[in-house]
């Protein structure tokens, strides 16, 4: 069950995954996210769906290597199975023709930015794509936003492909210069948050997909839980989007960090163990 | 020999206990020597040692601690603690087998209407159901038997000595009825069900089988092994279990009965945890009591090679008084907590959890802050808790459900030092399938509703049972569910 049926990195640090998973592939649309755990002591993560093949029955995952489930699932190889694959969870992505879309992707963020850009684009958006990484090494998936894109901005903190900058300057400069009628923005917590702020003093309308921890993933346990709106919401099940302006995103970036010293600890003794093994 | 919840009744007791071998044991030993026992003392581990493990408290009976505390049990001829046992068990019947040393027989009875007795016998508060009911209690104002020891000696019994039994099925009639949910309603339906000659595959969200009881009870309550037992019965009873499958994600109930699935059982659970909606309550450290325990329970976290994390914690503040809350505080204290409170807003006397648990926290060292009531959490740095502040309370008139109203006293208000707050407040009704099913009639608490008499929802061929219509409630509830529901779902499928 869940077996891997094609894998590629997609630069150092990130992979792209195939699995093998009809059911979740049949029901999936733009915005679900699965839960994900390999082996039987792991834990359990989320993860956005970026693609589907829902005639050979599979699902794609692009997995950054930050920690040790990310690490444990990319050493998997073609042929290998997932312990774990629960999905599709969460509300999918609301698409609607509205105009012009600014669609906004930082890192890894890009990832699940991708499905929906092609839906937006489906549905007779004009879309306008802007992707933002630490530098050209860090940025993914540009040939496959290029379709669905009627225009395409890459920004580089050093400026080692794309302009130099971060991404809320060259949102800026767009906003400048065009109507937006929507934005979506995904990508670290922080990038979102003043995303938001930009397009807030705009007035334009803006949806952030979040990317809280979560363990079970379907309401149970309220470990995503965030304050939107002034009221609290479980990611997992009232999101993964929501409206930015009403995101709390301090609170976000805190609770992110629930775990931060035991993450770091784990990941240096994985990485000590498995370079042990090499 | 199976019954359904339809099949026993006053006829049929008679007719057992008519039977020789009872009548025999019955004039053995008098009553009057009967009554004169004294009721066991089960053996519990000293709490200086078992704060330090998880190994289950109560140590279980010995064959003689057994049979001398069968013995009191008188045989009646209207046995009134069966009706205080919410899935109907012979109680009479499996006590009398234990007494007259057949063992085997005695786990035989209790799996003719208990699917799970190594569950029930660990984790019913059988102090305010059948052992509330017994003759003693009622009439003679003494100590009930320990009706509850006995079932679980008889059970692990049968596990010890390898010697489970499987239920006896009636002959397979190929009809597929889908269970949704693989706690303690789900697994007493398909029980029942697969008993009745249906073809059962129980659909589970999680990775694990078993629900609360695996994921919410601890291992020194009930350890996850003798779950996985009493589930592998059921395996060999012919139900299927599939995990990782959500129902009305993975796919939704009309999928299935395309699938040709002709009745369904929601027993989905109330896992939705509650917060307080108090300033502070989203910092780093507070978790729902369902996020605690399922990390420790469920993802082994602390236990070494488990990657799921959990924050042990050195003052740990439990929010809330049932057994939920209980389960948490003694995790925490057995996880190293220098201090474990109870923080519970009414009377100690008010507190929903078994006495029994009460009781085992007390002496285990926890901190019961009664009358006593969140009003905020603070932090010093990095959005941690660090301190709560707690208002104390007084108890006013009473409110609807006939408990007295816990009132703030102005100004009592004070600080203490906590790194981990668990909130286990209640919970209530997971509203995935509610909200992909609008025509089934939701209460307004989110609970469904179903007929009283088969448990059926208000869309025909669909059943539901447990915490889903009942909100919070305990697991013998649920199992008694699940075994109405077979029964309704068993009349509903022969009048098709």
């Amino acid at each position: 069950m869940n077996k891997i049926v094609e894998k590629e990195y997609l630069s150092q640090n990130v992979a792209r995954l195939v699995i093998h998973a009809p059911l979740i592939a049949e029901k999936r649309k733009a915005g679900h996210f699965v839960i994900v755990r390999t082996g039987e002591k792991g834990e359990r993560i989320p993860l956005t769906i970026s693609s589907t093949d829902k005639k050979k029955g599979t699902i794609t995952l692009i997995i950054q290597r930050v920690g040790v489930t990310s690490c444990k699932l990319t050493d998997l190889n073609v042929g290998d199975e997932i312990t774990d694959v629960v999905g599709p969870l969460g509300h999918h992505t609301h698409i609607e023709k509205v105009g012009t879309v600014l669609c906004a992707g930082g890192g890894v963020g890009i990832a699940p930015l991708l499905p929906i850009v092609e839906e937006m684009h489906k549905a007779g958006n004009r879309i306008i794509t802007i992707l933002a990484a630490r530098s050209k090494e860090y940025l993914i998936l540009e040939k496959e936003m290029v379709p669905y894109s009627d225009q395409l901005i890459i920004m580089t903190d050093d400026g080692s492909y794309g302009a130099k900058g971060l991404i809320t300057q060259g949102m800026e400069d767009i906003i400048r210069k065009e109507k937006i009628d929507l934005s979506i923005v995904i990508g670290p917590a922080v990038m979102m948050k003043y995303a938001s702020i930009l397009t807030k003093k705009y007035n334009i309308p803006t949806i952030a997909s979040l990317n809280t921890i979560m363990v079970d993933g379907t309401g149970m346990c309220g470990a995503c839980r965030l304050t939107v709106g002034g009221v609290t919401r479980f990611v997992c099940v009232d999101g993964p989007e929501f409206d930015a302006h009403q995101v709390d995103f301090d609170e976000l970036i805190i609770r992110l960090g629930a775990y931060k010293n035991e993450e770091s600890l784990a990941y240096s003794e994985f990485r000590k163990t498995t370079l042990a093994e090499k | 020999m199976f019954l359904s919840m339809s099949e026993f009744n006053q006829e049929y007791l008679k007719k057992e206990r008519d039977q020789q071998w009872r009548v025999d044991l019955r004039e053995s030993l008098k009553q009057k020597d009967r009554v004169k026992i004294e009721r066991l003392k089960m053996p519990e581990q000293d709490p200086r040692v078992r704060i330090k493990n998880n190994l289950e408290v109560n140590s279980g009976l010995t064959a003689e601690q057994a049979v001398t505390e069968a013995q009191r049990c008188l045989d009646c001829v209207n046995p009134t603690c069966i009706e205080g046992c919410p899935v109907n068990i012979n109680i009479p019947k499996f006590i009398k087998y234990i007494e007259a040393r057949d063992f085997l027989k005695a786990a035989q009875t209790l799996k003719e209407t208990n699917a799970l007795p190594a569950v029930c016998g660990r984790v019913c508060p059988q102090e305010v159901q059948c052992e509330l009911t017994c003759f003693y209690t009622q009439k003679l104002k003494k100590s009930p038997v320990a009706i509850g020891n006995l079932e679980r000696f008889a059970a692990d019994y049968e596990r010890e000595t390898k010697q489970i039994s499987v239920p006896e099925i009636k002959k397979q009639n190929n009809i597929k009825v889908a269970v949704i949910g693989s706690g303690p309603a789900g697994l007493a339906a398909a029980g029942d069900l697969a008993k009745s000659g249906y073809s059962v595959t129980v659909f589970e969200a999680l990775h694990e089988i078993g629900g609360v009881l695996k994921y919410g009870i601890p291992e020194f309550r009930l350890p996850n092994s003798i779950v996985d037992m009493e589930i592998d019965i059921l395996r060999k009873m012919g139900v299927f279990f599939i995990r990782d499958f959500v129902v009305g994600k993975t796919s939704d109930i009309n999928d299935l009965q395309k699938q040709g699935y002709k009745a369904f059982f929601i027993g989905s659970g109330a896992g939705l945890p509650r917060f307080m909606n108090i300033p502070g309550e989203n910092l780093i450290g507070i978790l729902s009591a369902n996020e605690y325990l399922t990390r420790v329970n469920l993802m082994g976290a602390t236990k070494p090679g488990y990657d799921t994390p959990v924050h042990p914690g050195k003052n740990v503040a439990v929010i809330g008084g049932g057994n939920t809350a209980m389960d948490s505080v003694r995790t925490a204290k057995r996880l190293g907590a220098e201090r474990a409170m109870i923080i519970y807003r009414r009377s100690l006397e008010e507190m929903p959890a078994r006495k029994e648990e009460i009781h085992h926290a007390m002496e285990e060292g926890i901190e019961f802050n009664i009358l006593q009531n969140p009003v905020e959490y603070l932090s010093q740095k990095d959005g941690r808790v660090s301190r709560m502040r707690i208002q104390k309370m007084e108890l006013g008139e009473p409110d609807e459900s006939g408990r007295r109203k816990p009132v703030p006293i102005v100004g009592s208000e004070y600080l203490i030092d906590t790194d981990l707050v668990i909130v286990s407040v209640g919970v209530s009704p997971n509203p995935l399938i509610p909200k992909q099913m609008p025509q089934l009639k939701v209460t307004r608490w989110g609970t469904l509703e179903v007929y009283p008499e088969t448990l059926e929802t208000s869309i025909t061929g669909i059943f539901a049972g447990g915490d889903i219509v009942r909100g919070g409630a305990t697991v013998i509830l649920a199992m008694g569910d699940g075994r109405k529901a077979a029964a309704g779902i068993d009349q509903y499928l022969k009048n098709l």
